[in-house]
């Protein structure tokens, strides 16, 4: 049986981040916008109550949130003469589902990227030359807008989802306390910062010492309650510990539950569809066009919803799949080097420097998903790259997450058995004493690091997986171990013993051994065709009414964590759509 | 045979279900849904206790498990042994669930476990944990009788250890069809979950394994201690298991 469903004026595709600040802004305007999304629905009282929610067996170990790879998973090679293989088990590959996305089950580190982040290929270029910048053999290139035309969209989405913090660029005034580095902001951020730990405040002061700038980092974990643009209220967090791979039962963390779904859900012009799979969107003959997306209920049902405009907002993965499976874009081969669709993939280079503090009690249970102090003095380009041979950097942080006795239990001084009295007594002396520096790092893209669909393996409704062909290159690595060792430095500084170093970096990519699920690039926005598969509004080049919003835009990546950046990208493709693309439908950047 | 007719053929139709846990139609939602129940599928269900076991249902499966998990996590001054605790309540309940039927796995041909392992880094398989365990358990105990002539649960602390210690490098064979040291991972994994999740799971009883590091347990609010420097602030845990 085929359903076939009223017209509506936007169809998105995913209702996570991308997807509710996308329905709320065109909602808002008037236009009638039905949601699609392959997960249940899924709100906060009823689904995250304190009583539920701090259960690290259940939603941190075995991801009872996240999307199963039986749903849909994707393989991966280091290189082209491999065969890929699927990724078969939780990995680093971290995808959300259900309403609210992976908004729902983040950890809520929310930056802005850095103005050079933006224009990474020009800016190279202008400091340091044409010779250095040919010499890293890399495929910069720039995102065809500035930081100051992302500036609005970067508030809005802040002022939406509630964001503590304290503001280190104040329209170019520099302000103490805040990351002197960061772009300037047109205002504070709407909270105050939260409070250090035990173990930040050692870290904050160790780097202040060293005369870096520590900074308490933005979080999407509320200082004190709140109440946002859309008239929702926020309460504090109370530093519970169980956030990142959790809900929160407080409303205290940014997430499209506690913040937009509230206000969405009551507008008359607003759908969602739930449990219900989008297969691909359908063109018009002319190709010009689409006129909807094809889809399957969780009966098996299919349908197909129409259309006047398709917007994909799910994930940055499904985002380049779905252009694929849709025919919208040409694929990218990086042999010919013809082609957009799932060129630039990148992905973010991490290390962490575990040290050991006798009989020092750092009481690590006393977490936030963003909780955390930051030095940004190598990061970007904030530091001098001249003879280094490399580009980019990392943030170096002391965090303090969580104290999730499962997922730490391997962390214990180097040499300590794993297993029988040895690992006991080493976990009772170890689990309370111990501090994380984490670098998380920018990743540049290459020519041969892309994505594509497999040829062998499919999704459960016989649909070619993505397929990832990707390995560090030589810039990821070099830059990750000079700002490991500067993270190593401080870590002596602060006193800690027994140093464990875990530089991602310095082998073969593989996904199970991984940190970071920030997974970019494959539809990236740009200024030129030839190049990127979008225009800064997230407009398919080539079918208009197709709109793609997600970390998939990102040409490169920065040394920061992706969400905020995808919802201002959000906001701003939103505004074009109802202030001027629907007005008058075609491209909105002339090819 | 297709996956879905492989499940059901093989008797793991529960596979299926976490997928289609919730509600019973994909729904069109208008509206702030209104009710205000718990959902069910997010609720912590409590590991069933003193019943029969489901699927460590063999007496000599059971002691084997035992065997190898109370000497991973043995009785000493820091706290009881694994099964002492209740990981082997814990491991049962797990494996007849969703996470012993491999629901969330990507379990598609072909496999090349060559390529695989090589690629991944770690080898990769088409079983799932209850069928991992259910043959692996047959392996070790056929390998004590060969090696020892003895049940495996018969064998002395040190011998215990010793084939352990072989299983983790990767230096005993348990036949073509188990990877040693991939095994000996999977049970040293669920044995320290058992010991270390929350009671309401079957295992760390009187919450011993939260208690041996010093986690408080399921607290949701530490505004109060957030200030305090470096001390111990000494917090009896709590576990979801509601008090009376
Ligand atoms: C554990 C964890 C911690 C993280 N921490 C941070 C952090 O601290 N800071 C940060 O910036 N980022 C963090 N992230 C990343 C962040 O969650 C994502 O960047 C963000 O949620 C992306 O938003 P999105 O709208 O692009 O995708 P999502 O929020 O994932 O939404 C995509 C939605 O699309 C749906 N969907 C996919 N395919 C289809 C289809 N074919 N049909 C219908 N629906 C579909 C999915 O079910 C999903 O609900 C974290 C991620 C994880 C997993
Ligand atoms: S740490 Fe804070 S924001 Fe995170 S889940 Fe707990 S209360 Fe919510």
């Amino acid at each position: 049986m085929t359903i076939e469903r009223p017209k509506a004026d936007v169809v998105i595709v995913g209702l996570g981040w991308a997807g509710s600040v996308m329905a709320e802004e065109l909602t808002r305007a008037g236009l009638n916008v039905v949601a699609i999304e392959r997960g249940a629905w899924r709100d906060t009282s009823t689904d995250f109550p304190p009583a539920v929610d701090a259960d690290e067996l259940k939603w941190h170990t075995r991801r009872t949130m996240l999307q199963p790879m039986s749903v849909e998973t994707t393989t991966f090679r280091n290189r082209m003469d491999q065969t890929a293989a699927p990724v078969r088990n939780w990995s680093a590959f971290q995808y959300g589902w259900n309403v609210g996305g992976a908004g729902t089950h983040w950890a809520g580190m929310s930056w802005r990227f850095t103005p050079w982040d933006l224009q990474v290929a020009s800016q190279t270029r202008e400091r340091y030359g044409d010779a250095f910048t040919d010499s890293l053999n890399l495929q910069l290139q720039d995102w065809g807008m500035s930081y100051d035309e992302l500036e609005p969209y970067y508030d809005r989405f802040e002022r939406i989802a509630g964001t503590s913090g304290i503001a280190g660029n104040i329209k170019g005034e520099i302000q103490a306390g805040g990351n002197p580095f960061e772009g300037p902001r047109s205002r504070d951020y709407p909270t105050p910062p939260l409070k250090d730990s035990h173990w930040m405040s050692k870290f904050r002061e160790t780097t202040q010492n060293m005369g870096y700038h520590p900074f308490t980092i933005p979080a999407g974990n509320l200082s004190q309650a709140y109440v946002n643009p859309l008239g929702v209220n926020m309460g504090p967090c109370t530093y519970c510990g169980f956030c990142d791979f959790h809900g929160c039962g407080n409303f205290s963390k940014s997430s499209p539950q506690a913040c937009i779904l509230p206000v969405l859900m009551r507008r008359p012009n607003f759908t969602v569809l739930t449990e219900t799979e989008v297969l691909h969107a359908v063109k018009h003959e002319d190709g010009k066009t689409a006129k909807g997306v094809r889809f399957v209920t969780k009966e098996g049902e299919e349908g197909f919803q129409p259309a006047d405009v398709v917007v994909i907002t799910a994930f940055q993965m499904d985002n380049v799949r779905l252009m694929l499976l849709s025919g919208v874009g040409e694929a990218y081969d990086p042999v010919s080097h013809t082609g957009t669709v799932g060129r630039n993939y990148n992905y973010q280079t991490c290390s962490s420097v575990t040290g050991f503090f006798d009989g020092e009690h750092m009481n690590p249970f006393i977490g936030g998903g963003a909780l955390a102090v930051q030095i940004d003095d190598f990061n970007g380009d904030n530091f001098d790259h001249t003879g280094l041979g490399f580009i980019g950097g990392a943030g170096i942080m002391g965090y303090s997450t969580d104290g999730r006795p499962i997922q730490r239990m391997d962390n214990l001084r180097p040499g300590t058995k794993r297993w029988g009295s040895e690992w006991k007594s080493g976990y009772a002396r170890d689990y309370g004493s111990n501090g994380t520096i984490f670098c998380q790092g920018t990743s540049m893209p290459v020519r041969d690091a892309y994505l594509d669909l497999d040829p062998t393996y499919k999704d459960r409704h016989g649909q070619p997986l993505m397929r990832m062909t990707f390995d560090w290159n030589k810039n990821d690595r070099d830059m990750c171990s000079y700002v490991t060792d500067r993270a190593v430095e401080i870590m002596r500084e602060v006193g800690g013993s027994d140093i464990i170093v875990d530089n991602q970096a310095d082998k073969s990519w593989n996904p199970y051994m991984q940190t970071s699920s920030h997974t970019q690039g494959g539809a990236v926005i740009g200024a030129d065709p030839t190049t990127s598969a979008l225009n800064t509004y997230c407009q398919s080049w080539d079918v208009h009414n197709v709109f793609v919003v997600g970390a998939s835009a990102f040409p490169a990546n920065a040394g920061y964590n992706p969400t905020v950046t995808v919802g201002a990208l959000a906001v701003r493709a939103a505004q074009a759509i109802h202030q001027t693309y629907v007005n008058n439908p075609g491209p909105l950047v002339d090819a | 045979m297709n996956r879905r007719e492989a499940l059901f053929s093989l008797g793991l139709a529960a596979a299926v279900a976490p997928l289609a846990a919730k509600g019973v139609k994909a729904e069109e939602l208008n509206g702030f849904p209104t009710a205000t129940a718990q959902n069910p599928d997010h609720l912590p269900v409590p590991a069933r206790r003193g019943g029969e076991y489901v699927v460590l249902r063999d007496e000599t499966d059971r002691n084997t498990v035992k065997a190898v998990f109370d000497r991973l996590i043995p009785a000493d001054d820091h706290g009881p042994a694994a099964s002492e605790a209740g990981c082997i309540e814990f491991l049962d309940d797990q494996l007849a669930g969703t996470y012993g039927s491999g629901a969330a796995l990507y379990l598609e041909g072909p496999l090349d476990p060559a390529n695989e392992e090589a690629i991944m880094g770690m080898p990769q398989f088409l079983s799932t944990p209850r069928q991992r365990y259910e043959i692996g358990l047959k392996a070790l105990e056929a390998y004590a009788q060969t090696t020892d002539g003895v049940a495996f649960a018969a064998l002395s602390p040190d011998r215990i250890d010793e084939i352990l210690t072989g299983l983790e490098a990767g230096e005993i064979d348990l036949g073509p069809e188990i990877h040693a040291g991939a095994f000996f991972e999977l049970m040293l994994q669920n044995a320290r979950e058992g010991y270390l999740s929350d009671p309401i799971y079957g295992g760390n009883k009187d919450m011993a394994g939260w208690k041996m590091i010093g986690f408080p347990g399921a607290r949701y609010d530490y505004r109060p201690y957030i200030d305090r420097r470096g001390e111990a602030l000494n917090l009896t845990p709590v576990s979801l298991i509601p008090q009376d």
